[in-house]
């Protein structure tokens, strides 16, 4: 069967210097991400001819969620594009690269720019340290924010416990269960020389650290970081002129099929991932024991476990066991999983430090950190906000 | 009840068409939007049913039980008003369980939260809004 994305490869990657409060202008970071993945790509700056980026510009002071839109990456490069595009309201934080996908498949580009920049760790110290402007004075709450903050539900922290506790009473997972997920990222982290906590963690660390909102302590939560992480999208015919293996796409899932809602929906996984992962399956022959590597969205653990268990990879309410003891998702495992060390050990890249390491692994190029002879890639990104999934492939 | 926190909550803009939801407690009755042609509740309020695209809602006054779908005690502090440790808790109505409401749970132990827990509505008047907290019903009193 054919489909849009086989139109496009991913050609080139690159990553910024990525770390806790590096205090350097979030644009910087985006700079050096993209300059690095048009040379990876083996191309000019003068052959970009689209660039998407997400959430994209968001009105009001700094958030340190974002640098910026896909305006500020056409006026940092100096670029011409055909079409630009940024959005927040995506499949998942691998949208963008689906827009570059379907932009590249109906001729409007043919090497599309991806960059997503974060800088939520330099922006918080320039906020406690008076150096940066506070947001605007909250008035009156709109939006999703008025279902919830009124009852000091603040965080995804707090709205992604609820769905955890439902699953622990439902299903009878259990700390230790979710610690396994965090365990997991902090040993392969050992590996990533880019990671940011690359320390041993014991599960006694885990179990120890301070409660954030129960049942989440701690390290069941990601790390807020600096850096920005851009890829290339081109067209397929020129996947022999790379400097590195493309990496083809075999599918991407984008459906929506539950409340876009954190509350208005079953509590006994994260909303909006199931559509997102059965979309995926739906289109492509590939199957859950073909997948070599998971690069899977872990801005909290149980974000994980609740992926595993929509993608297949084990009946629902068989993720507790399913990760337990962290065998199966080791390195050398089933379901090798999010061998960078993901968002929990590596740093939250919004999803790209994730989609990166699914490259670098088809590639071949993971070193330490490799799992041998690996040719598909599952990615799964967001959830709670619509999810969106991908099928990466060393060769199609 | 009146909120006497020393700090008051962030509360909700109110407009036309969600003002009988946050008002609704003033007579200390629970109110949600139900479609006149269809029948069915329709949460957060909005102007049309998305089930059957019709533009006749009206608030309908509930039962006010619910039953503990999920919880979580927050330990950090994200907003002044809100010392930690507290609960936070999402309910089923009973009514119609999907209908759900994010809200606090009105109890002294946190550990006699647990999932089904057998809740109903008592409003905490904040100003102009009256958000619906939730208690536990005693036991022989549910259903």
């Amino acid at each position: 069967m054919e489909r849009f994305e086989h139109s496009s490869v991913l050609r080139g990657i690159g990553m910024s210097q990525v770390g806790r409060r590096l205090m350097r202008d979030p644009m910087s970071l985006v700079h050096e991400a993209c300059m690095a993945a048009i040379a990876d790509a083996g191309l000019e700056v003068s052959d970009i001819d689209g660039v998407t980026t997400s959430p994209g510009a968001i009105s009001g002071p700094p958030t340190g969620y974002t640098f910026g839109g896909a305006f500020d990456v056409v006026e940092l490069l100096g670029l011409t594009p055909n079409w630009v595009y940024g959005a927040a309201e995506a499949p998942g934080h691998s949208g963008p690269l689906v827009d570059a996908m379907l932009a590249v498949a109906a001729g409007l580009a043919r090497h599309v720019l991806t960059v997503r920049g974060t800088w939520e760790s330099s922006h918080t110290a320039l906020l406690r340290s008076g150096r940066a402007s506070p947001p605007t004075p909250a008035g009156r709450l709109s939006g999703r924010a008025a279902w919830h903050a009124p009852f000091g539900a603040m965080s995804p922290a707090n709205w992604i416990a609820m769905q955890a506790t439902n699953h622990m009473s439902t299903y009878g997972t259990t700390r230790e269960q979710l610690g396994a997920i965090a365990l997991n990222a902090r040993a392969n982290a050992a590996n990533n020389p880019w990671a940011i906590y690359r320390e041993p963690l014991s599960m006694a660390d885990y179990l120890d650290a301070r409660i954030v909102s129960t049942p989440f302590g701690l390290y069941d939560c990601d790390v807020p970081c600096d850096g920005a992480v851009a890829i290339i999208v081109s067209h397929a015919d020129s996947a022999a002129d790379g400097l590195h293996p493309a990496v083809g796409i075999e599918a991407i899932g984008s459906a929506i099929r539950e409340r876009i809602s954190w509350d208005q929906g079953d509590m006994s996984h994260e909303p909006l991932q199931q559509g997102a992962a059965d979309h995926l399956w739906e289109r492509s022959d590939l199957r859950q024991d073909d997948v070599d590597v998971a690069q899977i969205y872990d801005g909290f653990t149980f974000n994980c476990l609740s992926w595993i268990e929509s993608l297949g990879f084990c009946e629902v309410g068989e993720g507790g066991p399913f990760v337990e003891g962290g065998t199966r998702i080791a390195l050398d495992g089933e379901l090798p999983l999010n061998t960078d060390g993901g968002q929990l050990s590596a740093g939250r890249l919004h999803g790209y430090g994730l989609i990166q390491e699914a490259i670098i692994q088809l590639r071949g190029d993971a070193g330490g950190r490799q799992v041998p002879g690996a040719e598909v890639a599952v990615v799964a990104t967001g959830g709670g906000a619509p999810g969106g999934t991908m099928l990466l492939t060393r060769t199609r | 009840m009146q909120d006497d926190a020393p700090l008051r909550r962030p509360l909700p803009a109110l407009d036309d068409t969600n003002r009988f939801f946050w008002t609704s407690g003033a007579d200390g009755r629970l109110r949600m939007l139900r479609c006149s042609a269809c029948q069915t509740y329709v949460h957060p309020p909005r102007p049309t049913c998305p089930t059957c695209h019709h533009a006749d809602l009206e608030p309908h006054e509930v039962s006010g039980r619910a039953t503990v779908v999920g919880w979580t005690i927050n330990h950090h502090q994200w907003h002044p008003a809100f010392e930690p440790p507290y609960n936070i808790a999402v309910v089923a109505l009973d009514d119609d369980p999907s209908l759900r409401l994010t809200t606090n749970l009105i109890l002294t132990d946190p550990d006699d939260i647990e999932l089904g827990l057998a809740v109903e509505v008592q409003f905490l008047e904040c100003d102009d809004v009256w958000l619906p907290l939730f208690r536990p019903i005693p036991h022989g009193e549910a259903g």
